[in-house]
């Protein structure tokens, strides 16, 4: 009898651990590889390290150097272009065909996956694809001329002024569709019966969309602000393929900045530095949101 | 639903309608053009290219740049063509894909139907980490690689995916678990199915929409990523790093039609795994799993 009891005991005992043992290597593995690693590299960050880790202590120095850098600006301001005119074209565009494929379109079902294959597509074969087309020499430029417009100028791609907006371009190409889908999933959700109302109000169709509408998407714009935002942060393929930071330094951003820094110009102090404050920057935009998140489904 | 839609669609009239279907073609063909780009010119002969018309279709056609992009190419120092490339991609996808969807599962039912004190912070943590910018991580990886042996390899490749994506496919089942009722496994333990039997019996056979989501996730993903595979590939590089050197090699003649060939090799399991199962996509997404 007694041994049974402890048998019982065993296997409650067992049950409750099992989940546990279940999720310790993820917890691990995370631990080390995410939290540890990033402990790691803000510690870098504070070292005199160049080609090698070293773990000579020199305070805010790598900072103070990478903000009195010429290319350092030049990668934060144009990460300030790119997100800025990414986020706001994504979704001025996805909005707009979300609002107006959900105006009962005939050959939806056709159009929908059309906006959305380029999301399936790496980065580096959006790249590819569109350093050809705008190249002035065999792209857009060359079949406006074959086609008769011979004053036709487009060589952003090679003009050190304008070559970041042809990133924001193939950027832009690439997820717009899906914003579209997000959208489009939250005018699906919205009660019909409100829209109802507010047409028998005598609501113009310009009203309805901008004082009702808009307004309940607003969970759609939060997620797609923060999917877009990170997305832009962590550009980085897309900048190889397409102009490979170029012309001289046109395009840099700070993950092409801080890979260079690190694997080729032997300055793995600045590098973590400077992967630090993209890490703040990514923080600063994800925390509130995903506090938000898990507060209202606990 | 559609019923209602049918009363509610905002009235418009003959010109607006016009204008917004010439809006949604206009936009189609944008999103087209490219593809249209990279498959008639990579049917084209290289003079075809470089003294014709980038949106005409080819006058001469061959596929002869799909060969060559396939098996003879320049990459890098080899004239290996991409090949080689490929198989290592699909020899690290599918097991980074596998492990990390398994892991998910296991994560998004112990998060949901074993929960335990402290829980939500852990899968806070892990949600957090889905967002990281992987510089935060490249030089301790690349070190820790080294250590274990494992740059330069498929199976440090694979660790590597693992890692960073076992984040979202937690997200995905636990959000898809959480709607599950848990009054099903509470009696289930009470007529004495253990942890794993309750996994098998009942969570395994309703998780197929939101298994599709996470093995298409995980698998575009890792399929496209350049980031890891250039910094850890070495001697095992993926799909993406391969066709990156083919387009910048700087030797010789550029090879448009043959660059073209590539990046849709390097693009078709995507876009193939998006045109068959996307729609089931669309649609796990939407069950409950993340919020739109």
């Amino acid at each position: 009898m007694a041994n049974s009891n402890t048998q019982a005991d065993f296997r409650t005992r067992l049950q409750d651990w099992i989940p546990k043992l279940v999720l310790s290597p993820s917890l691990a593995a995370m631990l080390v590889f995410v939290y540890g690693f990033i402990a790691f590299t803000v510690y870098l960050s504070f070292t005199g390290s160049k080609m090698l880790p070293k773990y000579d202590w020199i305070g805010f120095e790598n900072y103070a150097r990478l903000w009195g850098l010429s290319h350092w600006w030049t990668a934060i301001t144009n990460l300030g272009i790119f997100a800025f005119l990414y986020i706001t074209i994504c979704t001025i565009i996805g909005l707009g065909l979300a609002i107006f494929l959900d105006q009962k379109i005939r050959g939806e079902g056709m159009l929908r996956p059309i906006y959305l294959y380029p999301m399936a597509l790496s980065f580096i074969v959006t790249g590819t694809a569109w350093k050809w087309i705008m190249d002035p020499g065999i792209g857009i430029e060359n079949t406006m001329h074959l086609w008769g417009w011979e004053s036709f100028e487009f060589g952003w791609i090679k003009d050190r002024d304008m070559a970041i907006y042809t990133v924001v371009i193939a950027a832009v190409w690439q997820t717009s569709g899906f914003v579209m889908a997000m959208f489009l999933a939250g005018l699906r959700g919205i009660d019909n019966e409100i829209l109802k109302a507010a047409q028998i109000d005598g609501a113009s169709n310009w009203n309805l969309y901008r004082r009702i509408v808009i307004p309940l998407l607003r969970p759609a714009f939060l997620s797609a602000f923060v999917i877009l935002s990170h997305l832009a942060v962590k550009s980085y393929d897309l900048i190889i393929a397409l102009t490979g930071g170029g012309p001289g330094r046109a395009t840099e951003l700070p993950a092409t900045f801080m890979y260079s820094y690190t694997f080729t110009r032997n300055s793995m102090g600045i590098g973590a530095a400077s992967a630090v404050i993209m890490l703040m920057t990514i923080a600063a935009i994800m925390t509130p949101y995903l506090y938000a998140e898990l507060k209202e489904k606990a | 639903m559609s019923v209602a839609t049918q009363d509610t669609a905002v009235s418009t009239g003959r010109v607006t309608r016009t204008f917004i279907y010439l809006l949604l073609i206009l936009f189609a063909l944008f999103y087209l053009m490219p593809l249209f780009v990279m498959v008639a010119n990579s049917l084209k002969p290289l003079p075809e290219i470089t003294g014709g018309n980038m949106m005409a279709l080819p006058q001469d056609w061959t596929i002869e740049p799909w060969l060559q992009a396939w098996s003879s190419a320049q990459i890098g120092v080899e004239p290996t063509g991409l090949k080689p490339y490929f198989l290592n991609s699909v020899l690290m996808v599918v097991p980074a894909v596998a492990i990390s969807t398994v892991l998910g599962a296991l994560n998004g039912y112990v998060l949901t139907k074993w929960r335990f004190r402290g829980d939500s912070i852990l899968f806070g943590l892990m949600l957090f980490s889905c967002f990281i910018p992987f510089q935060i991580v490249l030089i301790p990886m690349a070190m820790i690689l080294g250590k274990l042996g494992l740059a330069g390899s498929i199976p440090g490749l694979v660790l590597v995916h693992v890692v960073y994506g076992v984040g979202f496919t937690t997200l995905y089942y636990r959000n898809y678990y959480a709607a599950f009722p848990t009054e099903l496994v509470r009696a289930a333990m009470i007529d004495g199915a253990g942890f794993f039997r309750i996994f098998w019996r009942i969570m395994l056979p309703v998780s197929g929409p939101i298994t599709v989501v996470s093995v298409i996730w995980q698998f575009t993903n890792i399929w496209n990523d350049f980031l890891f595979g250039a910094s850890f590939g070495g001697q095992s590089q993926p799909m993406t790093v391969a066709l990156n050197n083919l387009v910048q090699s700087s030797t010789g003649v550029k090879e448009y039609n043959v660059h073209f060939a590539g990046a849709i090799l390097a693009a078709l399991p995507t876009l193939l795994v998006y045109i068959v199962a996307g729609r089931y996509f669309v649609r796990g997404l939407m069950a409950g799993s993340v919020k739109g």
